[in-house]
């Protein structure tokens, strides 16, 4: 072990991460986000990815969703942390693996070129329930709804058939069945 | 129609109905409607600071030796980037403060306004919470609301920006009704079970110990009563982080001194050997735990705090207890006296070798030094200080530095809120400020800041607030001219390389106190030492005291930088005695 130069200590073994999905629900006010995104950043947790709006109008209730990697300590802490914040209501916390828990990302695609490929590249998203929002004669505009990975294999794949511009939101979840989280 | 009130006319009613009698402040431009307000409230008093910083130590000070909020009036602008330290302070040390902050008015927000500053977005992560009024209607809701959030759970700062136009703008006020009683009631969050697995593990520990923490004095006096009576009724060994001191008498046996960096050799190896730790109301902080891969690897560890992100932050617990610790303990004992009346009784044989073996650590004597009769040894200054001032119900507070960890090993303290210290940021430059609320609260009792020279020049300026007010402040630095701390680090492991640690041009502090319109003692040898203090706590002014100590002495014992409790360093005077025997290398 090299000499200490420092009045702290060294950084202790590195664990395995999970990646968590949690679900906020906050009163939707000025500078909420920031709380949260904030909580984020100070204390050194990952953001993968974000999704936020209000779902209650008459309560005003937003629901914000965040993938984060973590250890469970470390996501343990993300709940707690979170749970102290004033405009907080409740913090779900799903494992990417339940399979009790539907996570959807929704991304639009852009095609440019022939008609023979951008085709092609339909048929390749039709099995993520595409929606065709645009048409031209050299251009699709596709929403397409999967799970992140897919995604970014669509992403990866369709470049070849003219895949030019990509817009993609966070993931979403909800828990299947009659079950709400309470 | 109900009658209408201005928004600064309902910060001061909301002040009032909060039982608030002092604010600590500094005027400007974005809260002069409150201040213009000020002359109409007699039971609020002003305090003017000389810098926003010193007006949320202050507070602090106020806060911690009362256990009430301490109230800040700021300006915008520098008036509040200036008072940023101090929340963090209070944040990292669970302090409720309460800091309301003038803004520029509404339509001038975002346009970069004169003295213009985005304050709810800059304390947004040193307050519990933060609010930017922008409608008068909410103004008096988000007071109270305020108050509630900083005394509540874990206590901490809480900050209210209110825009210039809505301290003029006019609003009814509906008359307050505090909840009853609602402090850590809805916090309690534990289960007879949990108290019952407390005292089943108590009873099976043969190598027992609390370790306890500032969280025991922020529950009230009352939990250091009963945290007296539990350690007492178990006679299990106790030991306090820096921010505990006060909750257990400090000359009692049972108590085994400071743990921690700078803690005693018989607390560190007590945590280290254990085979029950109950943590209440301590943190396991980074310089309380030492290594973490290797803290107290033997041991059982309860967790009893309010604030459930404590649980497991650092270290995994086997036991945790949520709850006010007042509560709690009470909890405790109630079981405890029912289920094993004879407790004390069955548990001493099991508990005697442990008892035994802290007899030996403590032999080690690691707080000793060695003497001078040339030179002050700073440990000695604190010593003397603390005899003649131990029977005076003492208030002292610190800066930050080699003073601070001298004072909170020599100073004994026998009760709670008698101890300020800036532990968790550690602060240079509270001790001064937090004198000065600590006397507003307490005018008749002896307030001392033991200080550092490099400290105390930070918020130096205060020293006109105490005149002001005729606070009779002591402030006893401990001048070695060196950052001491730094120094004592750049030492041990920076190979004597003394960067910029050394205050070349020290001002004359004896002049500088005359300067101030108050009192200057200088003491330069062991000798003269006695009767300068007798001189000091003579003087009804406030007074600087300029104690000349030996510049090279060193704080210790001490545990190096990633080591765990049992691989301390112990001070020179163990090695002159280890010589002979040889012992001490396998502890450094």
């Amino acid at each position: 072990m090299p000499k200490s130069k420092s009045a702290y200590s060294f950084a202790g073994k590195k664990e395995k991460l999970d990646t968590h999905i949690i679900v906020v629900w906050v009163d939707n006010e000025a500078g909420v986000l920031a709380r949260v995104v904030g909580l984020f950043s100070g204390r050194g947790y990952n953001i993968e990815s974000l999704a936020v709006a209000e779902i209650d109008q008459k309560l005003n209730i937003s629901r914000i969703t965040i993938v984060t990697t973590g250890t469970p300590q470390v996501v343990d802490q993300i709940k707690l942390q979170l749970k102290k914040l004033v405009p907080v209501h409740k913090v779900a916390d799903f494992k990417r693996e339940d399979k009790n828990v539907i996570f959807k990302e929704m991304a639009l695609f852009k095609f440019v070129g022939t008609n023979g490929k951008i085709d092609k590249a339909i048929s390749a998203c039709k099995k993520y329930n595409a929606v065709i929002l645009d048409s031209t004669n050299r251009s699709k505009v596709v929403q397409i709804t999967a799970l992140r990975r897919e995604i970014d294999k669509m992403a990866n794949d369709l470049k070849k058939y003219g895949l030019i511009s990509i817009s993609r939101t966070g993931a979403v979840a909800m828990t299947r069945g009659e079950k709400v989280f309470k | 129609m109900p009658k209408l009130f201005s928004g600064a006319e309902i910060v001061f009613k909301c002040l009032e109905d909060q039982d608030v009698s002092h604010i600590f402040g500094y005027p400007g431009g974005a809260v002069l409607p409150i201040y213009d307000e000020l002359k109409n409230h007699n039971s609020v008093k002003h305090i003017l600071v000389r810098h926003e910083q010193g007006a949320g130590h202050a507070a602090e000070g106020y806060a911690r030796s009362t256990g009430k909020p301490g109230v800040v009036l700021v300006t915008s602008g520098p008036g509040a980037t200036n008072v940023v330290t101090a929340l963090t302070d209070a944040y990292m040390d669970s302090v409720p403060l309460v800091c309301i902050s003038g803004q520029v008015p509404t339509h001038l927000i975002g346009t970069d306004a004169f003295q213009e500053c985005d304050t709810t977005g800059i304390t947004r992560p040193c307050t519990k919470h933060n609010w930017l009024v922008k409608d008068i209607n909410d103004l008096a809701e988000i007071m109270h609301k305020a108050f509630e959030v900083a005394t509540t759970g874990r206590p901490g700062p809480v900050l209210v920006d209110i825009p210039k136009d809505i301290q003029f703008q006019k609003a009814p006020y509906k008359k307050f009704k505090r909840k009853s009683k609602s402090n850590g009631a809805s916090h309690n969050n534990f289960s007879q079970e949990s108290i019952n697995e407390l005292i089943n593990l108590m009873s099976k520990a043969t190598k027992p110990i609390f370790y306890t923490g500032g969280g025991v004095i922020n529950s009230g006096p009352k939990a250091s009563e009963l945290l007296r009576e539990l350690v007492y009724t178990t006679g299990f060994p106790i030991t306090t982080t820096l921010q505990g001191l006060g909750s257990f008498p400090g000359d009692d046996n049972q108590f085994l001194g400071m743990l921690g960096m700078h803690g005693t050799y018989e607390a560190n190896n007590a945590m280290y050997e254990c085979d029950l730790m109950i943590n209440i109301g301590a943190r396991f902080d980074d310089r309380i735990t030492g290594k973490i891969d290797e803290f107290s690897p033997k041991s059982k560890k309860v967790h009893i705090d309010i604030d459930p992100s404590s649980i497991n932050k650092n270290v995994k617990v086997d036991l945790a207890i949520v709850g006010d610790v007042k509560s709690v303990i009470t909890s405790t004992l109630k079981t405890l006296k029912k289920s094993k009346p004879n407790f004390i009784k069955s548990n001493k044989q099991k508990t005697s070798k442990w008892w035994e073996k802290i007899q030996k650590w403590r032999s080690k004597r690691s707080l000793d030094y060695i003497g001078s009769e040339e030179t002050i040894k700073p440990q000695y200054a604190i010593e003397r200080l603390y005899e003649f001032t131990k029977d005076k119900d003492t208030f002292i507070t610190t800066e930050v530095g080699q003073h601070q960890m001298w004072a909170a090993q020599h100073y004994k303290f026998n009760k709670p809120n008698r101890w300020m210290t800036s532990g968790g940021l550690g602060t240079m430059g509270y001790g001064l400020p937090a004198a000065v609320g600590v006397q507003i609260a307490h005018p008749q009792k002896l307030v001392i800041d033991i200080a550092g020279e490099a400290s105390v020049l930070m918020t130096m300026q205060e020293m006109s607030t105490a005149v002001q007010y005729s606070l009779p402040i002591k402030i006893f630095i401990l001048n070695n001219e060196y950052m001491g701390m730094v120094r004592q680090w750049q030492e041990l492991l920076h190979d004597k390389n003394y960067s910029e640690s050394y205050t070349a041009a020290l001002p004359d502090f004896v002049q500088m106190a005359e300067a101030y319109g108050c009192v200057g003692i200088r003491a330069k040898t062991p000798e003269e030492l006695d009767d300068k203090i007798i001189e000091m706590l003579n003087t009804d002014r406030p007074v600087i005291f300029d104690c000349l100590v030996d510049k090279q002495e060193n704080c210790f014992p001490m545990i190096p930088s990633g080591k765990p409790h049992n691989q301390m360093i112990l001070g020179p005077k163990d090695k002159e005695q280890n010589k002979i025997t040889g012992k001490g290398r396998t502890l450094v």
